[in-house]
C-alpha cells in the first residue's frame, strides 16, 4: 500500500528530525537523588525546600549564646561588631523600611531568612547548623524583632504564613527583556 | 631607583654570566659595561615557567573602602584594580577587580572534583564536571564586570576608589544556554539561581530570559585558567548586569518558576520600583583614565586624552570628551572595535595651554542611550544638586577631573 508507505516514511523522517533536534551533545551525568538533596540547599520565599525540624524563640535564645552568635551581634542584638539584628526603634507607625537592612525584619518573607542563616551563619562554621537550630534562631530573631510570639513554633509549615510587615511593601525587579530600558524616562 | 646592594650584586653575576656567553659574540664595547648599563635578569625556572612583569611596574590592587574593607572582622571583601595605570581594554588578571559575598577565605578548589550540578524545572538534571565542559561549543568573549559600588564621589581620593571596581577581560567557557537546552527547561521556569561554593555559597538570581541569551560559563579568562579570586575553576558571566550577579565557583544552576530572594539578592531589596529598576543593568559609562586625579602634567603641549567606556546594554557607539566642563564636545576615537558589554579605549588628542581645565567624558551605548550628568540625574529625581549628591541605583554619571594651572589633576566632585 502506497499511502500508509509514504505516510511511513514521512512520520520516519519527521521523526528522525526531531531527534536530532532534541538530541543532546550526550556530555554529562544524571546526578543521584542523593546528590540532589544534598547539593539544593535553597529554600524559596514561600517555603519550597524548607526541611523537616522545628524551633521556638527559646531555645533560638539558647543556640544564640551556645553557637557563638553573641560574641559578633552582641547580647542586645545591637551592639556589634557584625550587623545589628535588631529593628531601630521608630515607633508605632514606622515604615517598616525606617527600622533599618536588617534581615529578619526587611525581609518580606521569613523562609528567605531561614535559607540566609542556614547558608551563611556562624562565621567560619558556615553551613554546620541543623535544621531545628536554624528554626530555634530564626523564631529568635522574628520574636525580638517583634513578629512572633515567643513561644510560636516555628517549622516547615508556620514559617512560610509568618507575616513579615515587609510582605506588601517590597519593590519586584522588572521583567529583563534584552534592550529594555533600564527605567522608563530615565536619563541613563 | 638607587640599585640595592642585592640588585647590584645580582647585575654583576649575570653580566659576568653574560660576558661569557658573549665571547665568541658581537665585540661588545667597555663604555657599555658602565654601571649607566642594562641590568640583565637572569633567567630563573621562576621567569622560565610563569613570567612576571619588570620590577619598577607598581601598579597593585588595594581593598576598597566601600564597603568598608577590611571590615571589623579583617576580611577583605572589595578589591579594585589601578584602573589609572590601564591601558588597552583588557586587565591583567592579577589585577582583575575582586569582590565577594563575604571575603572569609577564596575557596581552593580541586579542579578534577569540582561538578557543576543543573537541576530544578528541567527535564533531565546533569551533573558536569570541568572536562565534561570543556566538550561543549565554547564561546570566547571580552566582557566587563562592575560592582555597585563603583561610582563618582566626593569622598574617592583616587580614581581607583570612584572606578577602579570595574574590569574587563576575555573570557571563556560555554554559553549557560547550551547547558540548560542540555537539560531541557520546563515550561512556566522563569528564573535560574546561581550558586557559588564558597562558605556562603553565595547565590544569585537571574531571570531565565537574561540566562538563555548571552550568560556564560566561563573556565577561561585571558587565555589561561580564570583565577581562584574570580571563581577558579568555574564562574558565571552575565554580561552587563551588576557584578554580583556573576556567580564564582559555580557550583550549582536551578531552574525555578519564582525570584528567590535568596543571599545575593537581598541586598538588592529596595522599596520603590525606581530604586530597583535602577540596581540591576548598567548603563552606559565611562571615565578619563588619562589624565586622572592625583597626576600631574608636567608641561604645557600636547596630550592624548584616553580613557574607558562601557555599557550593559552592548557595544559603544560613540564616546565625546569636554575639556571645558561640558560647554563644548568632541568626539573620541576608538582604540580598537567596540565590542558588546566590553571595555572600550577611546582617545582623543589635546593641546594644554595651561589654563585650568575640566576634563570629562560621555558615551552613547548601541541603544542610543547617553550618560547622564550627576545635573541630569538629580533633576530626575526632582533633588537640589549638591556636592555630597548620591545618584540612586547603579551610578554611571559623568566624572569630571579638575585640571589645576600648576597641572595637577583632581577630582572636581571633592
Amino acid at each position: 500500500m502506497r499511502i500508509p508507505r509514504l505516510v511511513s516514511i514521512i512520520v520516519l523522517l519527521l521523526w528522525g528530525g526531531i531527534a536530532i533536534a532534541q538530541t543532546s551533545y550526550g556530555i554529562g551525568s544524571t546526578p543521584t537523588e542523593e546528590e540532589m538533596l544534598t547539593m539544593d540547599i535553597d529554600i524559596s520565599p514561600t517555603g519550597e525546600g524548607l526541611p523537616e525540624g522545628r524551633g521556638n524563640a527559646k531555645e533560638g535564645a539558647q543556640l544564640y549564646m551556645t553557637k557563638g552568635c553573641i560574641v559578633c551581634h552582641g547580647v542586645t542584638l545591637k551592639e556589634g561588631p557584625a550587623p545589628r539584628l535588631l529593628k531601630m526603634d521608630k515607633g508605632p507607625d514606622a515604615d517598616p523600611w525606617e527600622f533599618g537592612k536588617i534581615l529578619p525584619i526587611r525581609s518580606p518573607y521569613a523562609p528567605t531568612v531561614w535559607d540566609y542563616i542556614n547558608r551563611a551563619m556562624p562565621l567560619g562554621a558556615e553551613g554546620t547548623l541543623t535544621a531545628n537550630e536554624v528554626y530555634s534562631l530564626v523564631a529568635f530573631l522574628l520574636y525580638k524583632n517583634e513578629v512572633i510570639e515567643e513561644d510560636e513554633i516555628m517549622n516547615a509549615q508556620s514559617l512560610p504564613k509568618v507575616k513579615m510587615p515587609n510582605r506588601e511593601n517590597w519593590a519586584p525587579l522588572p521583567d529583563y527583556k534584552p534592550g529594555m530600558d533600564r527605567l522608563e524616562g530615565y536619563p541613563y | 631607583m638607587a640599585l640595592k646592594r642585592s640588585d647590584r650584586r645580582r647585575f654583576l653575576k649575570s653580566s659576568a654570566v653574560l660576558a661569557g656567553g658573549l665571547a665568541a659574540g658581537a665585540a661588545r664595547t667597555v663604555s657599555a659595561q658602565t654601571s649607566d648599563a642594562i641590568v640583565y635578569i637572569k633567567g630563573t625556572d621562576e621567569i622560565v615557567a610563569y613570567g612576571k612583569r619588570s620590577r619598577f611596574e607598581t601598579a597593585v590592587r588595594e581593598s576598597h573602602g566601600r564597603p568598608h574593607s577590611p571590615d571589623t572582622f579583617g576580611l577583605i571583601k572589595h578589591v579594585s584594580t589601578p584602573i589609572q595605570e590601564s591601558v588597552g581594554v583588557i586587565t591583567p588578571s592579577a589585577l582583575h577587580y575582586i569582590g565577594t559575598t563575604r571575603g572569609h577565605y577564596i575557596p581552593d578548589i580541586y579542579p578534577e572534583a569540582h561538578k557543576l550540578m543543573i537541576h530544578g524545572m528541567v527535564d533531565h538534571p546533569l551533573t558536569f564536571s570541568l572536562q565534561d565542559l570543556k566538550r561543549f561549543p565554547s564561546v570566547t568573549r571580552l566582557h566587563f564586570i562592575e560592582c555597585a559600588a563603583n561610582r563618582p564621589s566626593v569622598e574617592a581620593k583616587s580614581i581607583q576608589e570612584s572606578h577602579g571596581m570595574t574590569s574587563c577581560a576575555e573570557w571563556t567557557g560555554v554559553l549557560l544556554s547550551t547547558l540548560l537546552k542540555e537539560a531541557g527547561v520546563k515550561g512556566g521556569a522563569s528564573w535560574v539561581i546561581a550558586e557559588g561554593n564558597e562558605e556562603v555559597k553565595g547565590t544569585s538570581s537571574i531571570p531565565m530570559e537574561k540566562a538563555m541569551e548571552d550568560c556564560l560559563v566561563c573556565y577561561g579568562m585571558n587565555g589561561e585558567a580564570v583565577r581562584p579570586e574570580q571563581g577558579y575553576p568555574v564562574r558565571l558571566l552575565v554580561p552587563g548586569f551588576e557584578g554580583i550577579f556573576n556567580v564564582k565557583w559555580l557550583r550549582r544552576i536551578e531552574a525555578v518558576d519564582k525570584y528567590y530572594m535568596t543571599y545575593n539578592d537581598y541586598g538588592h531589596l529596595r522599596q520603590s520600583e525606581t530604586d530597583a529598576a535602577l540596581g540591576y543593568l548598567v548603563g552606559p559609562k565611562s571615565v578619563i583614565t588619562y589624565p586622572c586625579s592625583n597626576m600631574t602634567l608636567p608641561d604645557k603641549g600636547h596630550y592624548e586624552i584616553s580613557g574607558l567606556a562601557w555599557s550593559g546594554n552592548g557595544a559603544i557607539t560613540r564616546v565625546e570628551v569636554s575639556t571645558d566642563g561640558g560647554r563644548r564636545w568632541q568626539d573620541a576615537e576608538f582604540r580598537g572595535t567596540p565590542q558588546r558589554m566590553a571595555h572600550t579605549r577611546f582617545a582623543i588628542p589635546w593641546r594644554w595651554d595651561g589654563s585650568e581645565s575640566m576634563l570629562m567624558s560621555r558615551c552613547t551605548d548601541e541603544l542610543g542611550k547617553v550618560q547622564p550628568s550627576r545635573a541630569q540625574v538629580a533633576k530626575f529625581f526632582g533633588v537640589p544638586l549638591d556636592p555630597s549628591y548620591r545618584v540612586p541605583g547603579r551610578d554611571n554619571s559623568i566624572q569630571t577631573w579638575r585640571v589645576a594651572s600648576d597641572g595637577s589633576v583632581h577630582n572636581a566632585y571633592s
